[in-house]
């Protein structure tokens, strides 16, 4: 596919390790997932007290785009009708959907039942960053990045979104992986090309 | 810019479509239940799913939706073929063309599977949407990677949306787009905790409102850019924005529906003016209903007839925006916009123009909305 946008920004969070754009940026590979994302949290003197209310997923989401536009992102580039987030998944928010499910054998949580929907991360990166534009869910069993490069430049190309976040955000049980890329019409120091085979190379990058 | 690209873009009609819900099994069936004002929401005393007597628009649990063994297929993956099954029969449709592209929106899909079954990793992978996905797939022999969309109450409109893209851009010559969801104990007890169901039928926009009524079902709708269709109902525009505000409470201002409706004009090439009729989320919670009102009046559609079918359906969840446009289409077919069932005393604070009887007239464009948990609104227009 012909694409003249570029991924001017990426990070992942996999394997107790932490990429942005290609360099390895922090890991901590002694400890279960929760203690992982607070220690990234922790690491990088983030203050966002909404973070401690959020589930596994939305906290791996947010803090995986936390880390992506740091340093990255000019907002005042931008409208917040114009930067927009395409993500999928493999798990939906199963992860969370069997803790909320383990709460109505006592008393049915509304702060648990609220992350039973995949997008609420989507939400939850919107809030911070005053994103309003357009945005997606989706489920793929593996992450297709043929489809979300053709989504992503869909939007950009007919002028809906000047700006997107896209990519991966999985979580079930002590699994997880997280790959975001920040894409955008003019190029940046050390951008690539926002095809397919650069987004799977970024996404494989960290096996 | 935008100007120049819509030359290139092809048109998207509308092919054929279905409706799977407690008050008929097809689009027709349903749509002369509710001329009728036949209501699929009562009350049900149903221990399984709640210790509490609950309003809901349910199917009843004998009845059988495909005439094969249904043993392979759960409930939600039955509706998925049943309603896909019908809407196919009148498309003259290929779904084995590598130009046919099939699209699965859905909330919370076989999450029923976590009440009854141990959690292991054979459970997972049947709760798992791509393998629902798969199975539909497979039964139809369609010959490309489906696309699934779960995107909280937008959904229904956002996989249309989707598919219109899809379309727009020639990847793809039809596409054939279903949403389903089936309401157990996990879903119903989630808005039982949050106090959102109301303990009567819903009341969409009126002063009394108390809540929402869940509601099963399953709706398709099938779109192609073949021109041999084109004196059928086009989708004409869409748009997707986000509140950035709360992820379970909807924007104080509405601003952020405003934009999606907006731009979802913008993408039909039309004006407020040219809006006929609007189907409206209306679920009949306080403050979903308000939201909406105050969007309707930033976008000058305050007099525009305007209705919400959750009295007849109840919430469907990622049905919802399926079932509702292919309603709405329905109404500019027949020339007649349906009441709003549960609707007697304006209680929202914008003035809206509810129909509260059926009301013939031509309605040429019918603007759908529907907005979600996650802060998520969608808008698209249907026009003649």
């Amino acid at each position: 596919m012909l694409t003249k946008n570029h991924i001017t920004a990426s990070c992942t969070i996999n394997n107790g390790v932490v990429i942005k754009d290609g360099v390895k940026v922090f890991e901590n590979t002694n400890t279960n997932l929760a203690g992982f994302l607070v220690s990234i949290y922790q690491h990088f003197h983030l203050n966002y007290p909404k973070y401690y209310k959020m589930d596994n997923l939305s906290k791996l989401g947010w803090l995986t785009a936390e880390i992506l536009l740091k340093d990255s992102f000019n907002p005042n580039n931008y409208q917040p009708e114009e930067i927009g987030i395409v993500l999928a998944n493999a798990n939906s928010s199963l992860d969370d959907d069997i803790k909320y499910f383990d709460s109505t054998k006592d008393i049915a949580s509304p702060s648990l039942f609220v992350y039973t929907l995949p997008n609420i991360v989507i939400g939850e990166i919107c809030i911070r960053n005053n994103f309003k534009g357009e945005h997606a869910f989706f489920i793929q069993d593996i992450f297709d990045a043929g489809f979300i490069a053709q989504q992503v430049n869909y939007l950009l190309d007919e002028n809906i979104l000047q700006a997107c976040v896209c990519g991966w955000a999985d979580v079930l049980e002590q699994n997880y992986k997280a790959a975001l890329f920040l894409v955008e019409k003019e190029k940046g120091d050390g951008s690539v090309l926002f095809s397919k085979e650069n987004t799977d190379s970024i996404f494989n990058n960290d096996q | 810019m935008k100007g120049l690209n819509k030359i290139a873009e092809p048109e998207v009609f509308v092919v054929a479509d279905n409706i799977l819900s407690p008050i008929g099994k097809t689009t027709a069936g349903n749509f002369s239940n509710l001329k009728q004002n036949i209501s699929g929401v009562k009350q049900y005393h149903k221990a399984g799913i709640s210790s509490q007597p609950f309003y809901a628009s349910l199917f009843d649990g004998e009845e059988s939706f495909l005439k094969i063994d249904a043993g392979n297929y759960t409930k939600f993956e039955q509706l998925l073929i049943a309603s896909i099954g019908d809407a196919l029969q009148h498309s003259g449709i290929n779904v084995a063309d590598k130009k046919t592209v099939l699209i699965i929106s859905s909330t919370k899909g076989n999450i029923s599977l976590l009440e009854t079954g141990e959690y292991n990793d054979a459970l997972r992978k049947r709760i798992a949407l791509p393998t629902s996905a798969k199975l539909v797939s497979e039964y139809f022999g369609f010959t490309t990677q489906p696309v699934i969309v779960s995107n909280a109450c937008i959904s229904g409109v956002l996989a249309i949306i989707t598919g219109m893209r899809l379309l727009r851009s020639g990847q793809y010559e039809n596409a054939v787009i279903a949403g389903a969801d089936v309401i157990t104990k996990f879903i119903l007890s989630g808005f039982e905790s949050f106090q959102a169901l109301s303990p009567q039928i819903c009341k969409p926009f009126d002063s009394l409102r108390d809540g929402l009524n869940l509601g099963e079902g399953a709706g398709t709708i099938i779109l192609s850019t073949n021109k041999k269709y084109g004196q059928n109902i086009k989708v004409k525009g869409g748009s997707v924005s986000n509140d950035a505000n709360h992820i379970s409470g909807p924007s104080r201002t509405g601003e952020e529906l405003a934009y999606a409706i907006k731009k979802a004009m913008e993408d039909a090439v039309i004006s407020a003016g040219d809006i006929d009729l609007i189907s409206a989320h209306g679920t009949a919670t306080v403050y979903n209903d308000e939201m909406e009102a105050a969007a309707f009046a930033l976008s000058g559609l305050q007099a525009v007839p305007l209705n919400s079918l959750k009295g007849y359906y109840g919430h469907t969840l990622g049905a919802a925006g399926l079932i509702e446009s292919i309603v709405s289409t329905q109404s500019m077919k027949e020339s007649l916009v349906l009441p709003t069932l549960g609707f007697e005393d304006m209680g929202v604070t914008k003035p809206l123009n509810i129909c509260s009887e059926l009301l013939p007239g031509n309605f040429k464009n019918c603007l759908k909305t529907a907005s979600g948990f996650g802060g998520c609104n969608a808008a698209v227009v249907f026009g003649k």
